[in-house]
């Protein structure tokens, strides 16, 4: 019934649909199964892409030849580049998305990709031979047979929902639980742990007051995520969220309901994430507050359906309700759907490899919350990373990895293999060391050509990146050629409380002052604008970020190269540390477990301590 | 896989206490073999059926001879202090007894140990972290008291502890910038540019408090140079002579008896002071300038921590005094004036010398009021520091990483008197916990989001 693939890809959320395009884009023969082909690369939780951290991982996908970047720019309802006040590598694009047309977006790109198949069915056992992965069995019986498979299991496996003192299993409400790969590879030697998520209940839009909340509207330029020119919507067609909060009234309603709260009474074993809290954890951990800010996030253009971000729970449903209700412009809520949380298997990450390769079994590849990690955008670039690395090993060539100095993307993978998780893991700008690096205008500058190199991003994208990477160069020089006279810019100055010239300067230098930007700076003197009129708004901003920063971007880059010794230091695979009798006990144990490629990574590992980095680099002859 | 360090496996053995003739002298045997060696040669009881941390009293036999009597205490690995199996035998101080023990040890199979070896297992075994392992290095080679007491301070991770104080403080500080670039969508009250300028502040004051401690620490460890100066005659090798308690220095009344140079060491209150005696200063002249030698007195005077400068109050006049005060002044030389020969009432000479304050005013020869002397060479010394409770800095590698530090913080200040954004502070911020790391192990991010997720709600 079935042929046989290179790839089967096992779930399609954000991870499974990014896996099934990479690999298929680079020649891969590739099976997407999926429990419910109506609920293909569903927005779960709320309906947004981005976000400090994760726009600019979106960014990187994009820059990869990943697709979420395109199916978020076709699916916006607003647009906003969060943290403009702050230095370039804090730009952070962030999207509300219609949850509906993102959903069939995803799918109708996944049905133009060739080389991808869909099936409809559960796995419920990975196929293992020779210690390789070569296939997978179904709930109907089927045994299908691949070179590779890619796990993107979710929230889905041995998933638990729990609603104040109801529980039952499901992998999202309304939708049946996957099992047998958890005990399947628990039996064939994994570690298999639970997390803990949750979402907020679902409102009627028609039912709230906006004009009791403050609004929040998109930006009046739209940018977006792809480096390719996607059609947007017109700025003006945005939907706006809206900002409103608890107080202490609703606090005690909700305390009321906090002895049938399965997050208290202990019933979830999970850990959650300590930075996406239930409205209840809120409360108890931080009882000092007497409010806590609600985000009314609106789910598309063509539904009343509101997400009332802010507000997880999963206090009993009257107690939602009653609550909900006590908020300002909440007064007359209803309910479309409640808050859950859900408790699901995932599989320690420190199991893996950089390529995302289990260490256990050859050719199985995990991606997503699987992997212990939250959030969209992590899980999609963890499936492109797989995606590309289970073809590669089927096509028996090098894995793809990312370095830390290289990508968002490379500092995720390399924090979840060395230091696993034991909650929900999600980015944070301060988790990459080379931040000034990884700026979301840069990603494919920094990536692109990586990715053609293997066959994935296309020749426009490739380019697009070297006309851009030449406009930079001609106009970095230009500027640092032209010298302008103080009366030049005389008015300019004044008009931004700017020093005046006191003599002739270089435009780079004068770029340097803070308050001083490009294009202000090109409409004050004719003869750079001029000069300069052919350079598209994005290439003078690169060029712009690259002369005003580079001082801190000289900074990095000598740290990266400073640093760079420790990555290169290969640890040989059979490397036998039970002879180092010197190491702490649980340097021992994590050495041995997690098989560290390099000293670098030896020494992110959590619970090594410098010593035992020193004391490996006596043994390793340093 | 073997490491640089040859013989890995073996057991080692040497004298623990200093060489020579003393009541008992301590061998130390550590490795894999210890126990089997040392019972081999321990015939009253089985060691190898004794528990750790117990000590036994019996003789050391070589097959019939006996080496001497002697107490054992064993140390069963890692419970020890290179984290190995190890014996510590305690025996009688003398090197004859002690040689014929170690050569017992070796016939068993022990190689001597290998000066720091004991140390460098300990490190190697993860039993002492860098600075630990540097404070015993000091400890050896630290010959007097305060010394000793600042080095045993380190050892037990006291230098650490008061980093601790400027590790949290910059870790508030970093955490909360952070706060300010990943949360900035969040609903949480950020901290104003003034907490902040407070925290660093606070965390410069203590890393300067720590660097100037390094002063006294050096001294404390190197010990304190003290330049004799004077003219001719003054009376300077008497001085130290005296000093010293000692004939050391050739004296006589023909000015410039002294040839060279001749360094002493002095110990007043645990602190040790290098007393140097310059000769060759004398010149054919009897300006107080040129007589001194100007280049090489200077020099000298230069290079050492504290100038006591030694006049003849019988022939010194006020405006000699005035214009060697102004060139001490001149070259931020620490000084102390000594007026000598000073027989009679002082009170006569202090109005004689009205240009200076805080003379001296003694008698070599006659040894009067020397302890005024040695006083007020060690309060120069230690100004108001107390030794042994306060955190003193001796190690150079300290030092540097803690002026590294100190820079970083003043490139923050800046950096914020500039408004920059926070991103751009964080490289500097990086800069700074890079260098604590280098003494205190390292600041991850993951303490900082710790520090975030504990003080703030955080999610919406």
């Amino acid at each position: 019934m079935f042929q046989e693939y290179d790839v089967i890809v096992v779930g399609a959320g954000h991870a499974g649909c990014e896996a099934a395009a990479s690999a298929a884009n680079l020649g891969s023969k590739v099976l997407l199964i999926t429990m419910n082909m109506q609920t293909i690369a569903q927005m779960s939780c709320n309906p947004a892409m981005g976000g400090i951290a994760k726009g600019q991982i979106v960014r990187e996908i994009d820059a990869l030849g990943g697709y979420s970047g395109i199916v978020t720019d076709k699916s916006l309802l607003q647009f906003r580049m969060l943290n403009r006040s702050k230095g370039p590598a804090m730009w952070s694009p962030r999207a509300q998305s219609d949850r509906m047309l993102f959903a069939i977006t995803w799918r109708e790109m996944l049905e133009q990709t060739p080389n991808v198949d869909f099936y409809q069915d559960m796995v419920k056992s990975i196929i293992i031979e020779n210690e390789c992965a070569c296939g997978v069995v179904t709930g109907l019986g089927h045994s299908i047979r691949s070179k590779a498979v890619v796990v993107t299991s979710g929230t889905f496996l041995n998933g638990i929902i729990h609603i104040g003192e109801k529980q039952f299993g499901g992998g999202r409400v309304a939708e049946k639980a996957a099992t047998g790969i958890t005990e399947q590879l628990i039996e064939y030697g994994f570690e298999s742990d639970r997390l803990k998520t949750g979402t907020p209940p679902r409102v009627d839009g028609r039912s709230l007051d906006y004009t009791k909340m403050e609004e929040q509207s998109g930006d009046e330029e739209i940018t977006g995520f792809s480096y390719l020119d996607i059609p947007k919507i017109a700025p003006n067609m945005q939907r706006s969220c809206f900002i409103t909060y608890t107080n202490s009234t609703v606090h005690d309603i909700l305390k009321t309901g906090f002895d049938r709260s399965p997050m208290f009474s202990g019933r979830i074993d999970g850990v959650g994430p300590r930075y996406c809290p239930s409205i209840e954890d809120k409360i108890n951990r931080f009882s000092d507050r007497d409010r806590h800010q609600i985000f009314v996030e609106p789910e598309g253009f063509n539904t009343v359906e509101i997400y009332v971000n802010g507000f997880s729970t999963s206090l009993p449903e009257e107690v939602q309700i009653q609550a909900l209700r006590k908020i300002d412009g909440f007064e007359n809520a209803k309910i479309f759907r409640p808050g859950y949380a859900i408790e699901y298997d995932y599989f320690p990450p420190t199991q893996l490899k950089h390529s995302l390769e289990t260490k256990l079994v050859k050719n199985l590849f995990f991606a997503g919350q699987v992997n212990g990690t939250t959030g969209y955008e992590e899980a999609a670039c963890q499936g492109l990373m797989a995606g590309i690395n289970a073809h590669q090993a089927v096509k028996n060539l090098e894995p793809l990895i990312l370095k830390r100095s290289e990508a968002y993307i490379g500092v995720l993978i390399d924090d979840l293999i060395s230091k696993g998780t034991d909650e929900p893991y999600r980015m944070f700008t301060s988790r990459a060391e080379y931040r000034t690096l990884l700026r979301q205008d840069n990603a494919d500058l920094r990536l692109t050509e990586k990715s053609y190199e293997l066959g994935l991003a296309s020749e426009e994208r490739m380019q697009q990146v070297a006309e851009k990477k030449e406009a930079v160069k001609k106009i970095s020089a230009l500027l640092k050629e032209i010298y302008i006279q103080p009366n030049e810019i005389a008015d300019y100055l004044t008009s931004i409380n700017s020093a005046q010239l006191s003599e002739k300067y270089k435009a780079s230098k004068i770029l340097l002052r803070p308050d001083v930007d490009i294009i202000s700076l090109f409409n004050a003197v004719p003869v750079l604008k001029e000069k300069t009129k052919d350079y598209s708004k994005e290439e003078l901003e690169q060029a712009e970020i690259q002369i005003k920063y580079e001082r801190y971007i000289e900074k990095e880059n000598e740290l990266v190269q400073k640093l760079s010794g420790l990555e290169e230091l290969i640890i040989p695979d059979n490397f036998n540390y039970d002879k180092i009798n010197s190491l702490s006990n649980e340097a021992l144990q994590k050495f041995k477990k997690i098989k560290p490629r390099t000293l670098g990574q030896a020494g992110r590992i959590s619970g090594v301590n410098p010593s035992d980095v020193q004391i490996l680099m006596v043994y390793m002859g340093r | 896989m073997r490491g640089k360090f040859s013989g890995w496996d073996d057991t080692i053995a040497a004298l623990a206490t200093p060489q020579g003739v003393g009541a008992i002298g301590v061998i130390r045997v550590s490795g894999a073999g210890s126990f089997t060696m040392v019972n081999a040669l321990f015939p009253s009881k089985n060691l190898m059926e004794q528990a750790s941390h117990t000590l036994h009293v019996g003789l050391l036999k070589q097959g019939a001879v006996v080496l001497d009597e002697v107490v054992l205490a064993l140390f069963k690995g890692p419970r020890s202090y290179t984290g190995e199996d190890v014996i510590e035998i305690s025996c009688h101080g003398s090197n004859y007894i002690q040689e014929q023990i170690l050569q017992a040890l070796v016939q068993q199979g022990a190689r001597i140990a290998k000066p720091g070896e004991f140390t460098q297992r300990a490190f190697l075994n993860g039993k002492l972290d860098l600075a630990q392992a540097e404070a015993v290095a000091d400890l050896i080679a630290s010959n007097t008291e305060a010394s000793k007491k600042t080095s045993i301070q380190q050892m037990r991770g006291g230098f650490s502890h008061a980093l601790k104080d400027i590790r949290d403080q910059l870790l508030s500080f970093s955490a909360l910038i952070e706060l300010e670039l990943d949360f900035s969508q969040e609903d949480v009250e950020f901290a104003d540019r003034t907490q902040f300028f407070a925290l660093l502040k606070e965390a410069q004051q203590k890393v300067g408090a720590l660097l100037s401690s390094f002063a006294l620490g050096n001294v404390i460890k190197n010990g304190v140079q003290v330049a004799i100066i004077g003219k001719p005659n003054a009376g300077k090798s008497t001085l130290l002579n005296t000093l010293l308690n000692e004939e050391r220095a050739i004296v006589s009344d023909i000015a410039g008896t002294t040839r060279d140079t001749i360094e002493e060491t002095l110990n007043i209150n645990g602190i040790l002071f290098r007393l140097v005696d310059t000769a060759g200063i004398r010149e054919h002249t009897n300006d107080i300038i040129e007589g001194f030698g100007v280049e090489r007195s200077l020099e000298k005077m230069r290079s050492a921590d504290i100038v006591l400068y030694l006049f003849d109050v019988q022939t010194n006049t006020d405006a000699d005094l005035q214009e060697i005060t102004a060139m001490l002044q001149q070259e931020q030389i620490r000084y102390i004036l000594v007026g000598n020969k000073a027989d009679g009432d002082a009170g006569m000479y202090a109005s004689k010398y009205t240009s200076a304050e805080n003379i001296i005013y003694i008698s070599a020869r006659n040894k009067q009021n020397i302890a005024t002397l040695t006083q007020a060479l060690y309060s120069t010394t230690v100004q108001d520091a107390t030794i042994g409770e306060q955190t003193i800095i001796t190690n150079a590698r300290h030092v540097a990483a803690l002026e590294k530090i100190q820079d970083a913080i003043t490139e923050i200040m800046q950096g914020m008197e500039q408004g920059l954004s926070g991103d751009l502070l964080s490289l500097d911020i990086k800069t700074c916990l890079h260098y604590l790391g280098e003494i205190t192990g390292e600041i991850t991010n993951e303490d900082q989001l710790d520090y975030i997720f504990s003080k703030f709600c955080i999610g919406k």
